[in-house]
Order: structure tokens, then sequence, then C-alpha cells
């Protein structure tokens, strides 16, 4: 196998695909990027630890065709920090020779015959434009759970329906949902899949630069979906099981609405949680033409900032997480701030909107149970 | 009930001793669990008799004088303890009433000072310095504590008086049963200097060892080694506070309300048991009463711990920090039962287990993070549910299924609830 690629080409395509790669991989193959040159001009390099697949093909001068397996976090540190120059990239006995310049990097060539077969992406379902696509993911990732008490609760729910498309996660302590459109392949498109939150959003992170990203859960795929964006292709195995029922989480009425600018409010948090001890919340006072945000008790270090809000309705005080408040109005990715509440002891519903005076974007909605005490 | 006793120093002057300014009161019950099981058996006083599980495998938890002249201790093996004293009788503890008496002891001390720091449900220290000027000396305080507690309650105490509490305790000790020792604090050093080390506050059976070897044995001894000596061989804290406390001096003040840091029970099987259904099923029963009584102290902890003591007597705990404060049962219990089920034991032969709530905040400081799925109604208001009948209807009225006796009671013996 002899080719000469790019710089910047070599180190984009090895670093989408050794993204994924486990540090301490159960088998020492998985651990390595397949490297495979074909003589039609084009090098595809791919990477699968049984969960999560990656993909690109990209072009190069490939002088005499084969198939390597190298070590993928190696190889994508080594084309990143090479002048910027062509790679020329050969095989040499049971070493493969990366040369740039006056670089010159021998690396060990990993058995390609124990190394898995990456899964065939299932049949394309429709596509979604890539910046939507990488904010709805990282709008609603935030609320999965990151702990392993209830492994289905770390997964981001999907449910398509026609042109609808609609993700869902929660921690239990907040759920994120939103709304979004997109063009399915076929008009009753119908499909509801359980992907894994940290996978999901690495992927949608990548690929958010491209214009479009089709979306593959149709036949063909057993438990996975596919990814796939330009010259980019990703799947991810589905988690197994019954999500919880969610709808009845969302409150049914409203008794005090407040709108608030977010950036002022997510910076005022931020400064007064700074004196809130772990798992100690912050108390947010709604009062007319104000939130007053405080944070400590006792003896201990205290703070407290004021906001301008306007607010509809009768005045409440309610205690929250900080970091789960932060994490809500910095997902919410408008100007303006709607929290709309019922109770003290009751979730909380943040929307973003974008004028002060605007009607509330109910494409994304943050449910967010508030902190009480034990008495 | 003390470990060690000793004779009292004698005093050099026959003068009435001078309690000015010796202001700390150290008031400990006399052999506490057995006169107030007396209370109802007037017909035992003056015989000798152990409190504890009839079982042999459970331990004294106290004993009247009588039986203590025969070498009885608390804490001792109760099989042990029969042996001794074949002829003592045995009372099953009743830990509602001496938590009754506790209580009115500790409400009689209120009476006289705010600064009263329990040390546990039978002994305190008292400061009376702000009593003087309207109950009279120091010495005049602690004979009427004295009366009242046996007049109200039925039972004896011995009382302390000293400038600082270590000495106050020491006398209070030495004074037992049913006496007042007063160490004018001119006196402190000659009465310190003849006692032997052991007598030390912090001084236990391996330190006590530890100073033998060095060739110390008095409190005089002790007090005469050069501090750099003392540090050495104990470290530099132990040995600077060894060394100002034979020389009678403790900084210490009386805090008043010692807050429980840990709040747990813990079960001594009857037999060995090795059975993972009975063991879940007593961490169960463990995890109830360390939640009920958490509760009714008003307070919430974070972390859970587990002991375990398997038949050779090898101890070992575990303790999982949960995300949020709770004195809810279940999760206290799911927490035990995951704890124990990661010890991954196959049928190892279990002597004790034990479930201890630690971390400990008042309920109304402690958040906690609600869960959108939660009950308007949930576990916490079983709990509370549960708390009120057994308020009404005793301890136990209402219980898991799976804690209903299925067969004749008396299979776990000897129960000690642990603060």
């Amino acid at each position: 196998m002899k080719f000469r690629v790019e710089r910047d080409v070599l180190a984009e395509a090895v670093t989408w695909v050794a993204r994924g790669l486990p540090a301490r991989p159960p088998v020492p193959v998985l651990a390595g990027v397949l490297v495979d040159a074909n003589e039609d001009g084009t090098l595809t390099l791919s990477a699968f630890d049984y969960e999560v697949s990656a993909r690109i093909t990209v072009p190069a001068d490939v002088a005499e065709s084969g198939q390597v397996l190298v070590l993928g976090r190696l190889l994508a540190d080594i084309s990143r920090n090479l002048p910027n120059k062509p790679i020329d990239v050969s095989t040499d006995g049971t070493k493969v020779n990366v040369a740039c310049g006056s670089s010159r990097f021998a690396l060990r060539e990993m058995p390609v015959a124990d190394y898995p077969t990456l899964p065939a992406a299932p049949e394309t379902s429709g596509t979604i434009a890539g910046d939507v696509f990488t904010q709805a993911v990282a709008q609603v990732s935030i609320a999965a759970d990151k702990g392993d008490t209830l492994p289905i609760l770390t997964g981001v729910r999907m449910e398509i329906d026609g042109d609808k498309v609609t993700l869902l996660a929660t921690d239990r302590y907040r759920l994120a949902m939103r709304e979004l459109t997109w063009s399915p392949s076929a008009t009753d498109a119908n499909h509801v899949a359980l992907i894994p939150a940290r996978q999901l959003s690495d992927t949608a992170r990548a690929l958010g630069a491209s214009g479009s990203v089709e979306l593959a859960l149709g036949h063909g795929g057993d438990g996975l979906i596919g990814f796939e964006a330009g010259q980019r292709r990703a799947t991810t195995r589905l988690l197994d099981g019954e999500y919880p029922k969610v709808t009845s989480i969302f409150p049914t009425s409203v008794d005090t609405e407040a709108v608030v600018e977010t950036a002022a409010l997510e910076e005022a948090v931020k400064r007064v949680a700074l004196v809130a001890e772990r798992n100690t919340p912050v108390l947010l006072k709604f009062t007319d033409g104000q939130v007053a945000i405080e944070a400590g008790t006792g003896d201990d270090a205290q703070a407290s900032e004021a906001v301008e809000a306007t607010l509809n309705g009768p005045d409440i005080q309610i205690a929250f997480n900080p970091q789960f408040l932060l994490d809500g109005l910095h997902a919410v990715g408008t100007a303006w701030s709607r929290l709309s509440f019922t109770q003290p002891s009751r979730p909380a519903v943040l929307t973003g909107q974008a004028e002060a005076d605007s009607e509330p974007d109910s494409s994304y909605r943050y449910v967010l149970m508030p902190v009480r005490f034990a008495s | 009930m003390s470990r060690r006793q000793f004779t009292a120093p004698t005093r050099g002057s026959s003068e009435p001793p001078d309690d000015t300014g010796c202001t700390v009161l150290h008031v400990d019950m006399d052999a506490f669990y057995a006169s107030a099981s007396l209370i109802s058996r007037p017909d035992l006083r003056g015989k000798p008799v152990i409190i504890g599980g009839a079982s042999g495998r459970s331990v004294v938890l106290s004993a009247t004088y009588e039986a203590r002249a025969f070498g009885v201790t608390s804490a001792m093996p109760m099989a042990r303890a029969q042996r001794l004293c074949p002829q003592a009788v045995i009372i099953e503890p009743d830990h509602r009433r001496y938590a009754a008496i506790s209580e009115a002891v500790m409400a009689t001390f209120a009476t006289i000072t705010d600064s009263v720091e329990p040390l546990s449900l039978d002994e305190a220290f008292l400061d009376v310095s702000g009593a003087v000027r309207r109950l009279g000396r120091p010495t005049q305080i602690a004979e009427q504590l004295r009366d009242t507690i046996a007049d109200e309650q039925g039972i004896t105490c011995s009382v302390g008086v000293a400038a600082t509490k270590f000495v106050a305790k020491l006398a209070s000790n030495l004074a037992k049963p049913d006496g007042l020792i007063v160490v004018p604090r001119d006196e402190v050093v000659s009465f310190l200097h003849q006692l032997p080390v052991g007598a030390i506050w912090g001084v236990g059976d391996k330190t006590e060892e530890h100073l033998h070897r060095l060739g110390l044995r008095s409190v005089a001894d002790l007090a005469h080694t050069p501090v750099e000596t003392l540090q050495r061989a104990l470290g530099d804290v132990a040995g600077r506070s060894l060394h100002d406390l034979a020389w009678g001096r403790d900084p210490r003040p009386v805090v008043p309300e010692r807050r429980e840091k840990s709040i747990g029970a813990d079960e001594t099987f009857a037999h060995d048991i090795d059975d993972p259904v009975r063991i879940h099923r007593e961490l169960l029963r463990l995890s109830d009463r360390t939640a009920a009584r958490a509760r009714s102290a008003g307070m919430t902890g974070r972390t859970v711990s587990i002991k375990v003591r398997f038949a050779d007597f090898t101890t070992i705990t575990r303790a999982k920090t949960l995300r949020h404060h709770t004195d809810v049962s279940r999760d206290i219990f799911a927490t035990a039962r995951e704890l124990y089920d990661r010890l991954g034991l196959q049928r190892a032969r279990i002597r004790l287990v034990g479930v201890r709530l630690e971390g400990l905040v008042p309920s109304a400081v402690a958040p906690i993070q609600a869960t959108l799925d939660e009950p308007e109604h949930g576990w916490r208001e079983a709990d509370r549910a549960v708390d009120r009948a057994s308020a009404r209807f005793g301890a136990g009225s209402v219980r898991p299924a799976s804690l209903m006796p299925d067969r004749p009671s008396g299979s776990f013996r000897e129960r000690r609830d642990l603060s």
C-alpha cells in the first residue's frame, strides 16, 4: 500500500474516525483505525468499537491499493502535528511509514484479520439541517443522566412522526424536549429510537458543520442508527428498553410567568452560585420587576443579586440546583427566557423567546424540578 | 458504667474542700441501666443483677454494683458474666424507659444551667458558673441535683466538682456510687498525681500498655516526663495533651448540646447466619429503625454505612454517600442492601450486621432535589404516617410485610440501638 494525501485532509479525517476510540479498549485491535487505500483515488478510514462506528472517504493519490490497521489516536496526533505538506504513507513489512517533509514515523501494523467488520447502516429515513441537528442535540442531551443508576436515562429519545422529530431526555431532575421539522424520505415515517446521549452529542457536534445530516433508522440496521453527512458516516448502537412515560410531567397550568434576559440571569446565577456549597440550591425570589437570586445560609458565605424581570401572576420563591438551572439557561439559545411556575414544590418550565414581549418559542422546553427542604 | 475503677486519692487537708472556681460538674448516673431497670423490681435491690439479653451471645449492658463485685463489667459477653456471677438475675433492657428517665434527668439539668453537654443518655457536663449567684456554691448545687434526681427518678448519681471537665469526670468516677467529690483548684495536682496513668481521659488499654513499657505508671510519672519525650513516644498531639492533663490543664469548655454525628442500629444474631435473605430482612429492619430515629431527631443524612461482623469477629464497614440527604427508610435500605450485595459474600457466616446514617444535618436545612416523577405523596409521606402510627400504637405497629413475624418470635435477640 502506498499513497499521498494532503496534511489537512488526513488530519481532519483521522480526527473524525478516532474521536470515539476508547483509551483502554477491551481488545487491543479496537484502538485501531482501518486505513483502506483504493486505486480509484480514494482513501477510506474507519473505526468501530462495537458501539459506535465511524467512516470517512477522502481523495488521495493512491499508487498501490491496500489495507492497514494502525493505532488511531497515535495517527490522529501525528497527522495533526505534521507540517503542512503532503504526507506519504506506505507499508514496509510490518511497519507503516508516515513521511512528511523531513519527518519520518514508523507505526506498528496491527492485525487486520482480527478487526471486526463495520456494521451496515440502515436505510436512510430523511435529512435534517446540520446546524439545527447539532443545536437540538446539544439542547436535549444536557438533561440525560450521566450516572449509571438507570441506563435507559443515559439516552436521548428520538421520536419521528412524519416530518416532525421530537428529541427528549431526562435524568428525573430535569427534562429537555426539542421539536423540529425535517425532510423524511417517506411522508409516513415513524420511528422511535433511544440513542446514547454522549455518543449522539459527539456525533452531532462533529457533523454540525455539514449542510445537512442524513439519519438512517430504516430497515437493515438491527438496533442501530446511522448518520451521514458528506463523506462522513457513523452508526451508533441504540439503547434497549422501555423509556418512562413523560407526558404527565409537563405542567398543565401556569400561575406565574416571568420573562428575563437569558444572559443576565445566567451570569447572575453563575456568580451567586459560587457560595452555594455542593447540593445546596440558589433561591429565586420573583417579585414585580425583578428576580432576586440568593445562595448560602447561616454562618457560611452568602451572596445575592437582582435581575430585571417581567412578572405575570403572583410572586413566587423557588429554589433550584444552580447547575441544572444554568444548563437550561445555556441551552435555551434565545436572548430572552420565560419561566413558568405553579407551586414552589412543583416543576418549572423554561422556554425561550426572541424579544422581551414576543410569544414564547415552545419548540424547546426545559422542565426543572425545584429543590425543597426535608421538613 | 466505667470500665475502670480507681480508689480516690487521699486529701492532704482535713478542711472542707474549697469549691471556689470549681464550676464544672460531671454528673453520672450510677449503674444507670441497672438502676432504671430495678425501679419496677424493688425486690431485686441489693442483689446482683445484670442487664442484657439472656442469650450467651449478647453482651452486658449494665450491672448492679453487687454484680460488679464479682467482676462483671459492661460490654462483657453475657456468657462470661454468667460464669463470673451465676446467681445474678438477668433482666432484658427496656430502652424506652431509659430514654424517658434520661430525658427527665436532662430536663433537671436544664433548670440549673443552659450550659449542659450531654455525653450519653446517663452523663453530662454542667457549667454552673452562671448559676452560683442564684443557687449557691457549686457543691450545694451538686447536692441539690443529687437529691432531686434521687427523689424524682428513683435512681442515684455521682457528681464530680472541679475547675475543668477532665478533673470533674475523674472525680465523679471516684465518687461512685452515690457520692460527691470536690477537687479544689489548688489540690488538683496532688489529686491527679496519686492516680495511675490509666485514669487519664484518653488513655486506653493500648496507650496504658505503651506508657507502662516506658516505666510510666502514675500520673506523677507522666507529669515529670519531659513533654518532648512523650511526644516522641505518643505523637505530637497526644504527647502534649497527656502532659497538659497530667498537670490538670484542660482548656476544653463545656459545649452545650453536642450534635449527633450519626444515627444507627445493629443486631447480633442468636446464631451466626449465612442466609442472604435473612440478612436482607435484618438490614430492612435496621434501616427502618435508623430512619425512624433520624426522623424523630429531625435529622437527615447523606452517607449510609453498613457494618458486618463475621463469625470470627472480623468486622468490616462499607459506606456510600448519596446524591441527596435522606431520612426515608426505603432509601436507606436500598443503599444498605446495595452495599451488602456488593460485598459478594458466598454464604459467609455473619454474627452481626449494622446500619448507620452519617453526615447528619437538621432536616430544616437539608436541601432535597425532588424528582419529576415523584408522586405528591411518596415514601417520605408513608414514613411520616408510620411514625404517627408508631407514636400512637407502639413501635412496629406498622412495618414492612417481610418483617411480620412468621414464627414464634425470639430468633433475634439482643437489640442495641446505638447513637
